[in-house]
């Protein structure tokens, strides 16, 4: 594995402790530097509020000449996250920078539960209920945030 | 254009002083003729063929000349003018305007003290691999953001190797749009790399001319420069034909299509792609439901048919309602009974327009098809040009005639055959009659030349032969300039009416 992958994301985790942003951890597997697990709190006042999603970042070498890729393992209501699990964010695809670290891909995550993007639905009944049903948006919203508690 | 009009008023002029002296007549219309003769045909236009050092060479006169005017440094005007799609006139337009914003958007900042180099920062570490070594060399755009040599260099060549890169490559910096310029490329990555890197420039200073286009010959190399912009492929089929030999329309990229415009050219080649197979079979093997006109194909039993789709019950010999035909079930006497001949007019109606398509659509074809017929007439033609130098006391360079023949046989075919696309979309009217005529009488020239070229060589009328064959190709040559004479003509007057629209 490349040195420089390694020491980047050794540093990325020692920043991500010693500064971590709110609402945010992460940490890499014991024995895989290049997996990641992270949980992301739901930001106050929006339906995601006490929710704790759970999520993996996968790196490889060219890390950070290349994005992770990102997927959310607890269950996401959420018109920009496919039924997968994986998301849509500008970031971890053509806007990516080689100066993104770990922090920054997770604030960017936890911003995009505060302002979802319908106008580019993965999910598209979210994304309708969103606009148009924001009451039974907020209901389906609820629902995950309870499932991520168990 | 201007030139033209300049000729039709020198012309006027002239024809003016015709009618106050007379005497001189003859030798006015004798330099009408030679002026005549020089003048561009209206179906052809004007094109320059480039190498790709023409390309090299081209792009490095316009970088010079905006980097001269605006006075700054090469690269720039280089990212400047592509930013511009090398459009200079509008660049030096708006740069004089409001150069900041003009920059700004470009991504370039212009410090004419700094030429890109490397050097050591002490205490720096490197903000993509935090390596903080004290010899490490490091590098900054004019924007500032400093990084190592090293992630420079995985940067751009990941850039320019994977991902196709060259004019849009930016600085690493998260939401900074300084743009790499060329001489920091050129520092950073290795030959093989920076080589890649030029090619692709090149191939984008093409790509974003808009008069300029690659031969779309395989593994040509050629450009072609022609100044016909996109609005006018309405009115004008832009034929350039490259130094490879290959004629293609400047237009859509698409193989010679005169004298059909780009817009109908497109829209029939779906049309048969999508339709000329079904509904050819359509046409042979079925009949319409005389009440909700579903197709029907009859595969078995007797005349008696139920439409799956309404329920109608008619007669599949005379298509007239079954309940007419009383108790003779498994014959049909009622063939010329009023009822089955409205019922059969109906369906001919639908038909013919499946029809007028498949006409069209057969001779379009047909001429495809003897056009890829040619490498073997060519082969055939090597042929008979031999045994006719070894049975009379023709030289070689006297039995060109035949292989000057196929050519003009097999571009006049190429003709005809978006004739008839053409005609397809053409709206019936006098207009369409003269097209028509033109059109018939090429066909039928060439036809005639075609049969020439096929006939066995007799060795006592070679000379007859040859004789046939050089007029019949002068004729053939000249029915095919006047049918695109007219019809370019027709285009640039819009006297052509169409039935579809050609404008969206």
């Amino acid at each position: 594995m490349s040195t420089e992958a390694r020491r980047r994301l050794m540093r990325d985790f020692k920043r991500l402790q010693n500064d971590p942003p709110g609402g945010i951890s992460g940490a890499p597997c014991p024995d895989n530097i290049l997996l990641w697990n992270a949980v992301i709190f739901g930001p106050a006042d929006t339906p995601f509020e006490d929710g704790t999603f759970k999520l993996a970042l996968q790196f490889d070498e060219n890390y950070p000449n290349k994005p992770p890729s990102v997927k959310f393992i607890s269950k996401m209501f959420h018109p920009n996250v496919y039924a997968n699990g994986e998301l849509c964010l500008d970031i971890l695809q053509n806007r990516w920078s080689p100066t993104y670290d770990v922090a920054a891909i997770l604030t960017s995550i936890q911003s995009l539960l505060h302002d979802p993007n319908p106008n580019s639905p993965a999910n598209a009944e979210a994304a309708n209920l969103y606009r148009e049903n924001r009451k039974e948006y907020i209901r389906r919203v609820k629902e995950v945030v309870e499932h991520s508690w168990e | 254009m201007s030139d033209m009009s300049d000729d039709d008023l020198v012309e006027d002029v002239e024809d003016e002083d015709d009618y106050v002296e007379d005497d001189d007549d003859t030798d006015l219309n004798f330099t009408d003729v030679v002026a005549e003769k020089d003048r561009k045909k209206s179906y052809e236009v004007d094109f320059i063929v480039h190498s790709i050092q023409g390309i090299v060479k081209n792009q490095d006169d316009e970088v010079t000349h905006v980097s001269n005017i605006l006075g700054i440094q090469k690269q720039h005007a280089a990212t400047l003018l592509r930013h511009f799609r090398w459009n200079k006139e509008r660049l030096i337009e708006q740069y004089m305007d409001n150069a900041t914003d003009v920059l700004n958007k470009a991504g370039v900042i212009t410090d004419n003290a700094r030429t890109p180099k490397f050097i050591k920062v002490p205490g720096f570490m490197c903000e993509i691999c935090c390596d903080d070594d004290e010899n490490l060399n490091t590098l900054a755009l004019s924007c500032g953001h400093r990084f190592c040599r090293n992630c420079y260099e995985h940067y751009l060549t990941q850039k320019i190797k994977e991902e196709g890169e060259s004019r849009r490559i930016l600085c690493m910096a998260n939401d900074c749009n300084v743009i790499v310029d060329e001489k920091t490329v050129e520092l950073v990555v290795n030959k093989d790399i920076h080589e890649r890197y030029r090619t692709l420039l090149n191939r984008t200073y093409v790509d974003d001319n808009e008069y300029l286009r690659w031969c779309p010959a395989p593994s040509c190399e050629y450009a072609v420069e022609c100044h016909v912009p996109h609005t006018s492929l309405i009115s004008i089929v832009p034929t350039v034909e490259c130094h490879c030999t290959h004629r293609f329309c400047f237009g859509c990229g698409f193989p010679d299509h005169q004298p059909s415009i780009c817009v109908l050219v497109k829209k029939w080649i779906k049309k048969c792609e999508d339709d000329s197979e079904t509904a050819n079979w359509i046409s042979a093997h079925t009949k319409e439901c005389g009440k909700c006109h579903s197709t029907i194909e009859k595969n078995g039993g007797c005349n008696h048919m139920t439409c799956r789709k309404c329920k109608y019950e008619f007669c599949w010999v005379c298509m007239g309602p079954w309940s007419e035909h009383g108790t003779s079930w498994y014959n049909c006497n009622r063939y010329d009974e009023k009822t089955s001949i409205d019922a059969r007019d109906q369906q001919a109606k639908s038909r013919a327009s499946l029809e007028r398509y498949l006409h069209y659509y057969n001779r379009f074809a047909n001429h495809e098809q003897s056009a890829k017929l040619d490498r073997e007439l060519y082969n055939k033609t090597e042929k008979k040009m031999e045994e006719m130098q070894q049975t009379s006391d023709l030289s070689w360079i006297e039995v060109q005639f035949l292989k000057k023949a196929v050519d003009i046989l097999v571009q006049c075919r190429m003709t005809l055959k978006w004739t008839y696309a053409f005609a397809f979309y053409l709206a019936r009217n006098n207009q369409t009659d003269i097209f028509e005529d033109n059109q018939r009488d090429l066909e039928m020239a060439v036809e005639q030349l075609s049969e020439l070229l096929e006939k066995p060589i007799e060795s006592d009328k070679i000379a007859e032969l040859k004789q046939q064959v050089l007029d019949k190709t002068v004729y053939v040559g000249s029915r095919r300039e006047i049918l695109l004479e007219d019809t370019a003509k027709g285009l640039l007057e819009s006297r052509w009416e169409f039935q579809v629209d050609i404008k969206s």
